[in-house]
């Protein structure tokens, strides 16, 4: 997958927050940080601050392990703190999260299913190891935005009728966006809202074994990364 | 009403270098350590702790363990029976321990993770969760539906030891947090038998404003000050 179409994606994902509070997870949701509307949406960051800033100029800092205070939830990577963030401990930032206060959380996928069913945190017949806060996000959020390449690096679908990873958690996506096409869950039903304008509605079916229908509002744009995306 | 001069307090809390305060930890202990990534981790103790070599069949309680970590060499010395955290996958020597059957994981999504230390500190034994709900995560454990949503029993978690990091101590041993860097250390300091603190700077009695205190005195047993490298 190229940089312009994780940076497209993100844009994508980014056209989806307007407001309120947001948690990013790592991998292309960290990228919509740069594409969201200024001072509009607060950055969540689960090691324990609102108000996330950008990071710091790396010429001018130097990560000193034994005193760096102020990282995002990759534990290593310094941030700054907007004027109005606040600092708190992990019981309290999982209260945010598991407890429905967030607005959203955007968060990578290895498989959404047609039933909004999300695995994004191990393989089968690998050794498990690491979960994180993948879990307690997407259970708590408001709405769990899915970004994700349509296909796998081997070209194997990853919306699917059914995960057959392990799943991080059942019912809760409730978009999914890919560098194709941005589908959303309605009242339990998986829809297509857009796709760009390089493939017709079949090959885009091809692509996705999930059962969906066509949205009323589906639209169709040009994929663009530099500019908004334009209707055709 | 409790009268005496600030020279006169004594709440009990000890002050002492690493190498002693680790000295205390008994043999087969439970042992939390705070951080998240670099921030709040007390390095200077896990090195302690990794420098008294007698001291095995440990179990470990912390959230994750980065690629390049002090207790690293707890895993290549076989010193550790068991670990207990939400992230593991990126240290090359706990992956091999565990793949050479050396080393049990209990893997606990993070949110649970803080949860059931911040209820073992508060005398609460166990507790419903959503959070992963339906996941292998919850493979084995009971589950309920309430309010019409399934809900997972997780046991809350203690240990013999906590080695947690602050920024500040007073000499009564009151602490303060600073920024990123309290993640798991408040909860941990009230879950141990034992609590040991790192921390950068050690002031008198009254220096702390009370409204800034993150953990109260009564949840801490020793504290060490960071040595100049």
């Amino acid at each position: 997958m190229g940089v312009d179409i994780k940076q497209y994606i993100a844009k994508r994902c980014a056209q989806e927050l307007t407001s309120g509070v947001v948690n990013l997870g790592i991998g292309i949701p960290t990228l919509v940080a740069d594409y969201l509307p200024k001072g509009k949406v607060t950055l969540h960051s689960e090691n324990g601050i609102l108000g996330v800033g950008p990071e710091p100029d790396p010429n001018e800092f130097v990560v000193d392990p034994e005193t760096i205070d102020l990282v995002n939830a990759s534990g290593v990577q310094p941030i700054t703190a907007l004027p109005h963030a606040s600092y708190f401990d992990s019981s309290l930032s999982f209260t945010i999260m598991r407890g429905g206060h967030l607005d959203a959380t955007v968060i990578g996928a290895l498989q959404v299913s047609e039933t909004g069913d999300l695995a994004s945190w191990a393989v089968p017949g690998k050794a498990v190891l690491g979960v994180g806060g993948a879990m307690d996000l997407v259970i708590g959020a408001k709405r769990v935005i899915a970004a994700l390449s349509h296909l796998s690096p081997k070209g194997e679908p990853k919306i699917l009728p059914e995960c057959n990873y392990p799943l991080t958690a059942k019912n809760r996506v409730d978009t999914i966006v890919t560098e194709y096409a941005v589908f959303k869950f309605r009242e339990g039903r998986m829809y297509l809202v857009e796709m760009v304008d390089e493939l017709t509605l079949e090959q885009l079916k091809e692509m996705t074994p999930a059962h969906y229908e066509v949205a009323e509002d589906f639209k169709v744009v040009k994929r663009e990364v530099e500019g908004e995306a334009v209707l055709v | 009403m409790m009268n005496g001069t600030i020279d006169q307090i004594q709440t009990g809390v000890e002050f002492l270098n690493a190498d002693k305060a680790i000295q205390r930890i008994p043999e087969g202990a439970s042992i939390m350590v705070g951080g998240f990534g670099f921030p709040g981790m007390p390095r200077h103790l896990s090195k302690a702790l990794v420098r008294r070599t007698e001291l095995d069949q440990l179990t470990l309680i912390m959230n994750s363990l980065g690629s390049v970590s002090t207790l690293n060499a707890l895993f290549e010395q076989n010193r550790i029976k068991k670990v207990i955290g939400s992230f593991f996958s990126t240290n090359k020597e706990l992956v091999v321990a565990y793949q050479e059957g050396k080393v049990e994981i209990d893997l606990l999504p993070q949110g649970t993770f803080t949860e059931a230390i911040r209820l073992g500190g508060a005398g609460i034994p166990a507790f419903f969760t959503p959070t992963a709900a339906g996941t292998v995560l919850a493979e084995g454990k009971e589950t309920r539906i309430i309010n019409g949503r399934e809900h997972v029993l997780e046991q809350s978690l203690t240990a013999d030891v906590a080695i947690i990091r602050a920024h500040k101590a007073d000499k009564a041993g009151n602490l303060v947090y600073k920024k990123t860097a309290q993640n798991f250390n408040p909860a941990m300091a009230t879950a141990a038998k034992l609590t040991i603190v790192e921390v950068d700077e050690i002031v008198e009695v009254g220096e702390l404003d009370p409204d800034s205190i993150g953990t109260p005195f009564i949840f801490v047993d020793i504290v060490v000050k960071r040595e100049e490298v």
